[in-house]
């Protein structure tokens, strides 16, 4: 008999009933909440008269709508000029106090993006289902949780019956093996692995990463690899429970303590793909084959490594994919064959919930140190992932080198990873953005964004263009 | 949830892959609270040539006369035909509502992003993946004849077209019997609340770290945050 996958195993000790077609009854543990998703759930409840089915599973905390100069933030609420953004945070304050939800208001100082906050306060559990009307909740994976984004309908199901009716999915398992060379980041990795399966290749699956390269990144790392299997199509991403793991989660607020602490961290070391599990389907790469990454176009799997040029039209035999790519380039104002190096840039923005923590920040500090961001330059965002993440930089210094170089330094939120606030990408600007989608408008009206890691974006802001960050050591 | 009444309708192409949920409803729509009229903003940055914001009269906006649903011959098309991995990016089920406010019950394609095929049947969107050549057929018919209808039988699991054989496809018989009838998702779930109240209980003693106090203000307090109670 086979071994179950991490997947199997955490699907099984969750089930709760099981239909004849697979429909299956999943209970959740922890239900993540922010403005934008929520209010139509919360309005649901309401009008069905319905309660939350275990309030203390739900934590709450703005991050998609909210300003982040200081300026702005010192106001409170006041200071969010857009007032259909306004409504949409008060509107959370007010459902969270109504239903006796946790929630990390705007300026506590805990207060970040969701999926940053989650795993920093320990309310990311190993072997938690975890769910959050939000796509990058597969984040949260990377501790060895099952996490994926639903939607509102789903978010009013969680909180009145804390389950959601699901069919399991298939199982994936992407291996990077051998060791990542020196300059090469967790999102390369995660970019490389888009452009070979492709945004569709791993829909109908959960993925889990596994091989030594993924092996040997930090928490955070796995996270900004966890946090884009929803771009390679997959709901769900994992990661297995090791000692780097437990490491990281204790002592963290939500975490166990004490007794149970010993008990739960037993218990979690078994969050692993048994060695005889069936996975049904299995892609490897070698991490020595990987360099740091740069998107081109307008899907995440429009990729190139930065000593490459983007793809000519010629070679494309399949029509779809060939009009994809002319559209693309279309909107990028690019053609094929350019050289990555050679593309200009007008922005950087260094943040979201795959690229803002406290290691990005430094990979990206080390990098802008001592030196001055090009003239070409007309924006260049550093957005910490939370008010604890913007903390601890600036105990470090972090903030005075960015501010040194001429970067800006904000307040924790989304921002301009989907600029539903007021941080957006102009019309027809080019930005190397440590964020996760470049689609079609999604920084900005005619925004153009290429996708790269924090120690690339923070290289491209100095030098204008596109550079490897490996030449500059 | 609304039932699934559709029998038939006029199919719209939209000839692109990976239509992503920015492309169906773009973020600044995402402000709302409430959960209708994001019709008049699907796909907004390709229907209209200027910037949409939320609060704006789309009727006085410059259409894109060269996007497809502008075009005359598509109006009042409720079935979308469309290419692979429709519905990726975000979970937003603003999407679905804007393809059901504008008119869209049935959604045909050869993939689709997860978490979006999971959000239309909850707002009575029908998504149907055909195989790659069927969908090329469609394209073709489309194209080739003005005001082509496609006959939907969601009981029988079948469309019907008018001029080439019909189609049979597949869908979860839990979720075809939602539809048909118009259930509601939670309610059926509540069915089973004893059960799920059992597994609580019996998952608080497995794995008790998962309902510990926190030392941060959230707290296990089932009292007072009104919990359900079996």
């Amino acid at each position: 008999m086979s071994g179950k996958t991490l997947y199997d195993k955490i699907w099984d000790s969750h089930l709760v009933k099981e239909r004849e077609d697979g429909t299956s009854l999943i209970y959740i543990d922890r239900h993540l909440i922010h403005e934008v998703t929520s209010p139509q759930a919360f309005e649901g409840l309401r009008l069905a008269g319905r309660q939350p089915w275990r309030a203390s599973a739900n934590f709450a905390t703005p991050d998609h709508n909210i300003p982040t100069t200081s300026e702005e933030r010192k106001q409170g609420l006041e200071g969010i000029k857009d007032p259909v953004s306004k409504i949409q945070v008060s509107t959370l304050d007010d459902n969270c106090s109504e239903f006796n939800i946790f929630e990390l208001k705007m300026n506590d100082l805990r207060q970040g993006i969701v999926h940053v906050v989650g795993p920093e306060q320990g309310a990311t559990l190993p072997g938690m289902t975890i769910v959050c009307g939000d796509s990058h909740t597969s984040t949260h994976g990377a501790l060895g949780a099952l996490a994926h984004g639903i939607g509102t309908s789903e978010v009013e199901h969680v909180l009145a019956t804390q389950c959601l009716m699901q069919k399991k999915m298939k199982n994936m398992l992407i291996r990077v093996d051998g060791e990542l060379p020196t300059g090469v980041t967790a999102k390369d990795i995660v970019l490389a692995i888009i452009g070979k399966i492709g945004t569709a290749g791993g829909t109908g699956y959960t993925i889990e990463f596994g091989g030594e390269a993924i092996r040997s990144l930090s928490i955070e790392g796995r996270m900004t690899i966890c946090n884009m299997a929803i771009e390679a199509g997959a709901r769900a991403g994992l990661v297995a429970v090791d000692e780097v793991t437990l490491e990281y989660i204790k002592g963290r607020p939500f975490a166990p303590k004490g007794a149970l602490w010993d008990k739960a961290a037993q218990a979690w070391k078994e969050l692993v793909s048994d060695s005889n599990a069936q996975f049904d389907s299995i892609i490897e790469l070698r991490a020595a084959d990987i360099e740091p990454q740069v998107s081109w176009g307008t899907s995440p799997e429009m990729v190139a490594p930065v000593t490459g040029a983007i793809p000519t039209l010629e070679n494309v035999a399949d029509a779809t994919k060939r009009g994809n790519m002319e559209q693309a380039l279309r909107y990028m104002g690019l053609s094929g064959g350019t050289a990555i190096e050679d593309i200009r840039l007008d922005c950087v923005f260094i943040g979201s919930c795959t690229n803002s923590r406290i290691e990005d920040l430094r990979e990206a500090a080390k990098v802008v140190a001592g030196k001055k961001v090009a003239a070409n330059i007309e924006m260049a965002l550093v957005v910490p992932g939370s008010g604890l993440v913007k903390q601890q930089a600036e105990s470090e210094g972090l903030d005075k080198i960015f501010i040194e170089a001429g970067l800006e330094w904000r307040e924790p939120g989304c921002s301009m990873c989907l600029a539903m606030n007021a941080d957006q990408l102009g019309a027809g600007k080019h930005c190397a953005s440590t964020s996760n989608r470049n689609f079609e408008g999604r920084q900005g009206f005619g925004g153009r964004t290429h996708l790269v890691s924090p120690a690339m974006a923070a290289a491209a802001a100095i030098h204008g263009h596109f550079v490897d960050v490996r030449k500059l050591a | 949830m609304k039932k699934f009444t559709v029998k038939s309708g006029l199919v719209m192409p939209l000839d692109r892959a990976n239509v992503d949920t920015d492309f169906i409803i773009p973020k600044q729509f995402l402000k709302s609270i409430k959960r209708s009229g994001f019709g008049v903003n699907l796909f907004d940055e390709h229907r209209y040539l200027d910037k949409g914001e939320p609060d704006m009269d789309n009727s006085s906006r410059p259409l894109n006369p060269s996007f497809v649903l502008n075009q005359a011959r598509y109006q009042d098309a409720s079935i979308l035909l469309a290419r692979d991995n429709f519905g990726c990016g975000s979970s937003r089920e603003h999407a679905p509502w804007a393809l059901d406010d504008y008119g869209f019950r049935v959604i045909l394609a050869p993939s689709f992003a997860d978490i979006f095929f999971n959000n239309c049947f909850k707002n009575g969107i029908l998504p149907i993946v055909l195989p790659r050549q069927t969908i090329d057929e469609l394209f073709t018919a489309v194209l080739a004849n003005e005001g082509y209808n496609l006959e939907v039988d969601l009981e029988q699991q079948e469309l019907r077209r008018p001029d080439a054989p019909d189609i049979q496809f597949e869908v979860d018989a839990f979720r075809k019997r939602c539809l048909l009838n118009g259930l509601d998702d939670i309610g059926i779930t509540l069915e089973d609340a004893e059960l799920i109240s059992a597994f609580e209980s019996r998952w608080r003693e497995q794995a008790p770290w998962y309902f510990a106090q926190s030392d941060n203000g959230a707290t296990e307090n089932s009292e007072a945050a009104g919990e359900h109670q079996s």
